[in-house]
């Protein structure tokens, strides 16, 4: 697990409800030299002009920006999906952004994110799927898996909302199934 | 959402952009691969097609190339979409457009309508419905069908309520809707100075000239290179000193037209055009 980390070119956090604290915790461990390209999706509200951005952004070491339509994905860069688009990836290694119909009510949706770097990445990327109500990201996260990605769940007794991870782990998506304090060492590693 | 039976691959996709364009005249080579992926994915899902089956309706049935564009084009839009866009527009393009005799505006991919009537409110609410006139364009002749009706769903309308009170309009937005039942017909005054009609931004030409365009979250779905030949278009459409819309998560790549366009408003992607 650990040599597949290192080997990672992309590292895709998913989550939704309950899921903002473990994320936040990440953006903040990740050194700035990470040499990795990190992409978070992560429900929320419309319209709620969000404080995720300024909050991670203060205090990730990384760069961090939001998410633009046709950035190119570069390393060293905490990049986070918007709300009320669907962020895509590109063969040419660029972002697109979509407004089609939401995916479990949810928009960004994980699995669309998910499916996307999974065709375009494949082994070259990590996945980690966090706490949530629904069961956005399970699809993705197979999906994924199938394309030789390393995939990871959440412990659902972790989970503050469990429905995410386990939704995953009952698909078969995820190669390793860690607790919170596990996520961490190993992206510390 | 599973799409685990539906695999397709980049060379199908230039094959069917290639057949579309040779059977129907429409050109989406230049469209965002992996939105369109997912499109024609979702297309097949719909319709239960293989992709063989598909081509082969493409070509033989000419019913259903008008299912497959209303389908391949994302038609999902909102009353007030950002309602911070609408707030700046009104405070920093509407006093612009108040001072022409007449202000021509368009919608450029206004798929059923939602932006123009919104656009429509904010102008009376400036007081400018008599001097204004709105043109809305789409690809896609069904969506325009839906816009020139401007009957909404009740439900969709009160899922723009929120959107429409962060604008800081004033009233609420069912002020400008007469319901029955679960339908919301947009007001006749908010109809009349507005025109919808089939305009393809990848081949069709200036058709007027305007002192506001909007076009946003259509440039998403469009590749750097289509998005500059676009940019032409606009720029060549509007009058100097016009005002050029995108969406709030779009921007001008183009080092061309970064030239020719001022930021007026960088969170909001409003521009206006320089030179002549």
């Amino acid at each position: 697990m650990i040599e597949r980390w290192r080997t990672t070119d992309i590292l895709l956090l998913g989550g939704s409800a309950g899921s903002f604290k473990i994320m936040f915790e990440i953006v903040k461990l990740l050194p700035a030299d990470l040499d990795k390209i990190v992409i978070i999706i992560i429900h929320r509200k419309k319209n709620f002009f969000s404080e995720i951005e300024k909050l991670f952004a203060e205090n990730s070491r990384m760069l961090l920006r939001e998410i633009k339509d046709k950035d190119i994905l570069k390393k060293n860069t905490i990049y986070i999906a918007p709300a009320n688009y669907h962020t895509l990836i590109e063969t040419d290694g660029y972002f697109s952004l979509d407004v089609s119909e939401a995916v479990w009510y949810s928009k960004p949706s994980i699995d669309v994110t998910f499916e996307s770097a999974a065709e375009i990445y494949k082994e070259r990327c990590m996945a980690i799927l966090l706490s949530g109500a629904n069961q956005d990201g399970a699809e993705g996260l197979l999906k994924l898996k199938n394309n030789g990605a390393a995939t990871i769940a959440q412990h659902p007794d972790d989970a503050e909302m469990n429905e995410m991870p386990s939704s995953a782990i009952n698909l078969g998506a995820a190669d390793y199934i860690l607790h919170t304090e596990q996520i961490f060492e190993l992206l510390l590693t | 959402m599973s799409d685990t039976a539906v695999i397709i691959t980049s060379l199908q996709i230039t094959e069917l952009i290639d057949l579309v364009k040779r059977v129907h005249g429409f050109d989406f080579s230049g469209y965002t691969k992996a939105s369109l992926k997912r499109r024609i994915v979702r297309i097949m899902q719909l319709k239960k097609l293989e992709f063989y089956d598909l081509k082969h309706v493409l070509v033989n049935d000419p019913h259903f190339f008008q299912d497959f564009l209303e389908e391949i084009t994302v038609n999902v839009t909102e009353m007030f979409r950002d309602p911070s866009f609408y707030k700046a527009l009104n405070e920093q393009v509407i006093p612009y457009l108040s001072t022409y005799q007449h202000a021509k505006i368009w919608c450029a991919g206004c798929s059923t309508g939602e932006e123009v009537y919104s656009m429509a409110i904010l102008l009376r609410e400036a007081g400018l419905s008599k001097k204004s006139f709105i043109y809305g364009t789409d690809i896609n002749t069904e969506v325009l069908k839906e816009a020139r009706k401007g009957i909404y769903s009740l439900r969709s309308i009160k899922s723009y309520a929120e959107n429409y009170q962060y604008t800081g309009l004033k009233g609420s937005i069912s002020d400008n809707f007469t319901i029955l039942y679960d339908a919301a017909s947009i007001h006749n005054e908010l109809k009349q100075n507005t025109l919808f009609s089939v305009h393809n931004l990848v081949s069709d030409d200036v058709f007027n000239e305007f002192q506001l365009i909007s076009c946003r979250n259509v440039f998403i779905y469009f590749e750097t290179q289509l998005q500059e030949r676009i940019l032409d278009l606009f720029y060549k459409s509007l009058c100097p000193l016009g005002y050029l819309c995108l969406g709030s998560k779009e921007t001008i790549r183009s080092d061309v037209f970064k030239k020719k366009f001022k930021v007026i408003n960088q969170k909001e992607n409003i521009y206006q055009k320089i030179g002549t």
